[in-house]
């Protein structure tokens, strides 16, 4: 099984924030690196969405979709900016 | 949410500030361009236009209620009728439904465009192009060469187009015609190739990249960008020679597909 | 209300027994994987299972020796939340009683832990009385890495989140606590027969 990135949740990342989030830059929590979205790590097949940091696969976002609504953790980012 | 400092507009500045909705698309027509792939041409009322690059997600449901979401690539170029170009994954399950069932007349759920990462706009683009595609991964970037074309752009492009063997070449005739329009194509056969191939043989290694990829300039409009496209494994590799090759990370754009089928 | 795709039918199958597939649920031939991280590669050279509470290792299991401890086939359905179930799947698995009580463990829960940092939590009585095993085999043959292996833990009577794969061990805890998908609004239980997907169900 693949890993994704986060061009792959780009719909439902729409969905949550109510704006395209791929070219948003996050900041990891745990390392500090810094990313677009788009390069998020994101496991996609399992009871919700998790991205990880590429560089040190610390969880940065878990979205969990369920009776019509999103819930989501973004405790992992230190920081999330627009472009 | 508290803790996760949030800055800035987190809307785009090329990018309006839309809804995301589902609608209910027509299929025009379907088209087949090899064994296993297909494009699908779509009419679809609300459809706001899109940029090169993008992709859109389909929603099928069974009659018992059954989803099933994936996303495509946009093949079409901005200003086209939106389509897509499937390929037919042995152990998929939409898949084999897009590229064999599916005809003329019926409908599917779409929403689109997304993305705001992977995306190239012609007007104002000065930078040189290096694409890298593997497999399926080729779809977005024929929309952005497609795209290129139809805006009369000219900024040079070398793509890079890795596939298992010459008959699953995506695109073929359209893409060779590009040859002549300052775009350099450099096919890479990673399984099969045919006899009195000089082409390169085998996967796409550090050599044949070093080849081909705009030499690393100095930062201005000149420094090249990298969009790399298709199997997670393939798009690593290539954003790993790239990176050794001295591009920096933002310029190279990586999109990473799921599912076997690649080179 | 979603119009009908013509045609299109998903990879389920429908000639099964009713009374197997729990609510909300279709079945499936495949084995879908899925995860919240990469896929963690153990050596069984290091590998070890433990029983923990409140930061003491109660007992620990080298490979070897939970490989010497009576082992069974187990056959049973599985039901993932995602709403596919798979039948008659066959594993290979020490039991769970067996290993709690060469712990001599005594609480009300368990949290178990694995690789990769995911966590899931589950009332003793439900990893106990033959519901419950660490499996090391699928289908007559190792256990994968994808699936969960070197080994995973096996409560077949819930939600498959709660079979932990990659699992290192249970830390004994008297309050139940939130695992990973827990944590995130998924039942504390876990219920098919009762749908018990989310909390409030």
């Amino acid at each position: 099984m693949d890993t994704l990135d986060g061009n792959a949740i780009g719909g439902l990342l729409h969905e949550v924030f109510g704006t395209e989030m791929t070219a948003a830059v996050g900041t990891c929590a745990n390392c500090g690196a810094t990313f677009p979205v788009a390069e998020f790590s994101v496991f996609l097949r399992a009871p919700g969405t998790v991205a990880r940091c590429r560089n040190c696969l610390a969880v940065l976002m878990v979205i969990v979709s369920a009776r019509g609504m999103n819930c989501v953790d973004l405790r992992g980012l230190a920081e999330l900016a627009g472009a | 949410m508290a803790g996760t400092k949030v800055r800035g507009r987190l809307s785009g500045p090329a990018l309006p500030r839309t809804t995301l909705s589902w609608q209910l698309a027509t299929v025009t027509a379907v088209r087949t361009e090899t064994a296993t792939v297909r494009t699908i041409e779509l009419n679809a009322a609300e459809w706001a236009g899109h940029r090169a690059g993008q992709h859109l997600d389909v929603r099928l449901t069974a009659e018992d209620g059954y989803r099933a979401e994936r996303s495509y690539s946009i093949a079409s170029a901005p200003g086209e009728p939106p389509a897509i170009t499937v390929q037919r994954l042995d152990d998929g399950e939409v898949s084999p439904y897009l590229t064999e069932e599916l005809r003329a007349g019926d409908e599917l759920e779409l929403r689109g465009p997304i993305g705001g990462y992977f995306v190239w706009d012609a007007a104002g683009a000065a930078s040189p192009l290096l694409l890298a595609a593997g497999g399926s991964g080729i779809v977005p970037l024929r929309s952005i060469l497609r795209h290129r074309e139809q805006a009369g752009a000219t900024v040079p492009v070398r793509l890079l187009y890795s596939v298992r063997s010459l008959p699953d070449v995506i695109y073929r005739d359209e893409i060779d015609g590009y040859d002549a329009d300052g775009v350099s194509v450099t096919y890479a056969l990673t399984r099969q190739q045919p006899a009195g191939w000089t082409g390169h043989r085998g996967r796409v290694d550090g050599a044949l990249l070093a080849d081909i990829a705009w030499p690393k300039s100095s930062p201005g409009d000149d420094e090249p960008v990298a969009y790399v496209c298709g199997p997670t494994a393939f798009v690593e590799s290539i954003a790993e020679h790239l990176t050794k090759l001295g591009y920096p990370p933002r310029r190279v754009k990586t999109e990473r597909f799921g599912g076997a089928g690649g080179p | 209300m979603s119009p009908v795709s013509r045609g299109f039918h998903g990879r389920r199958r429908d000639d099964v027994a009713p009374e197997r597939v729990p609510p909300g649920q279709y079945v499936t031939t495949d084995f879908p994987v899925l995860s919240a991280g990469p896929t963690p590669h153990v050596d069984t050279g290091q590998w070890t299972f433990s029983i923990r509470r409140a930061g003491s290792v109660l007992k620990t299991w080298t490979w070897q020796e939970m490989r010497a401890l009576p082992a069974e086939t187990v056959t049973t359905d599985i039901h993932c939340v995602t709403r596919w179930s798979k039948l008659d799947t066959r594993w290979e698995a020490v039991s769970m009683d067996t290993l709690l009580e060469q712990a001599g463990a005594e609480a009300a829960f368990v949290l178990a832990f694995s690789d990769g940092g995911y966590t899931t939590d589950l009332p003793i009585a439900d990893v106990t009385g033959g519901q419950a095993w660490l499996a090391y085999g699928y289908d007559g043959a190792p256990l994968e890495p994808e699936h969960g292996g070197p080994a995973r833990l096996l409560v077949p009577h819930l939600y498959f989140w709660k079979s932990a794969k990659w699992v290192r061990g249970l830390e004994l805890i008297d309050h139940d606590e939130p695992g990973f998908w827990e944590t995130y609004g998924y039942h504390m239980y876990g219920d098919p027969w009762r749908e018990q997907r989310y909390a409030g169900d």
